[in-house]
């Protein structure tokens, strides 16, 4: 921790393999997301997003992690994060993508709800090796400190 | 962190006041249906507010745990009332498609106890 007030670590990973682990993504990822600038609403967007696909990972892989990092674009910084799972896979994305569709175990709203919460997001999945989602929310202010920059 | 936070739940007169303290896991709401449950069960309730001011993430587990709470409250006869919720996580809940069917809502705690008291 002796990074100063103003600076944001660039990078996190969070074990999610339980509902401690849901909690723990979500809170680290509103922390990033207050450290880059985001708005207030912004922040609980970012977070609301991290505890959907977190969820998925323990509901339906059981074991994963999601990684935080800040990101630059074109339009300033953002906050990319990737939920990563060796899970069972997605064998229809489109249809896990449309809003109520579950399996059983949701209301079917964690996928679609957090492509709407997120600017971008995209989703790979192979069913038997896994599903990686990312999502960036972009808006940041502050300038990331990246690792390996001069103080 | 594997412990779950006990919510405290207040009474006056024949309200019962839960106010949550921060971020819930899925065990503390779990717990917090149970407790909430058993101190309905004291006859003098009338009604029980929950009040959200605090909490800033309502994924849509949690959403689906407060309809469902309510139903369980107000089939037992108090009237619920979910009170305090923040203009942001209003405005992530909608973006989700989260939304709290059949349960009423107040901006704060002070005007869900006028609601009971006065109608």
């Amino acid at each position: 921790m002796g990074d100063q007030e103003s600076s944001v670590s660039s990078s996190r990973q969070i074990v999610v393999n339980s509902e401690e682990g849901i909690v723990l993504a979500r809170q680290a990822g509103r922390a990033m997301s207050a450290g880059l600038g985001h708005s207030e609403t912004d922040q609980i967007l970012v977070a609301t997003a991290i505890s959907e696909v977190a969820r998925n990972i323990v509901l339906y892989a059981g074991h994963g992690v999601v990684e935080l990092e800040v990101t630059t674009g074109p339009n300033g910084s953002g906050l990319s994060i990737r939920a990563v799972d060796e899970g069972p896979g997605i064998p229809d994305i489109e249809l896990a993508m449309r809003d109520g569709y579950s399996t059983g175990r949701s209301l079917g709203l964690g996928l679609p709800g957090a492509r709407r919460l997120m600017d971008d997001f995209s989703i790979t999945s192979e069913p038997g090796h896994g599903t990686i989602v990312t999502m960036v929310k972009w808006g940041g202010t502050a300038v990331p400190v990246m690792e390996g920059s001069p103080p | 962190m594997s412990s779950t936070m006990t919510v405290p739940i207040l009474r006056q007169g024949d309200i019962l006041i839960v106010t949550l303290q921060g971020d819930l896991g899925d065990a503390d709401w779990a717990k917090l249906t149970d407790d909430l449950l058993a101190r309905v069960a004291d006859k003098r309730t009338r009604y029980a507010v929950l009040d959200l001011s605090v909490v800033d993430v309502l994924d849509s587990f949690a959403c689906r745990t407060i309809v469902g709470l309510t139903n369980m409250v107000s089939l037992r006869g108090p009237t619920m009332i979910v009170a305090g919720i923040q203009p942001g996580v209003a405005f992530a809940m909608v973006q989700l498609g989260a939304t709290l069917p059949g349960v009423a809502t107040a901006l704060d705690l002070d005007h869900a106890l006028a609601l009971m008291t006065h109608g």
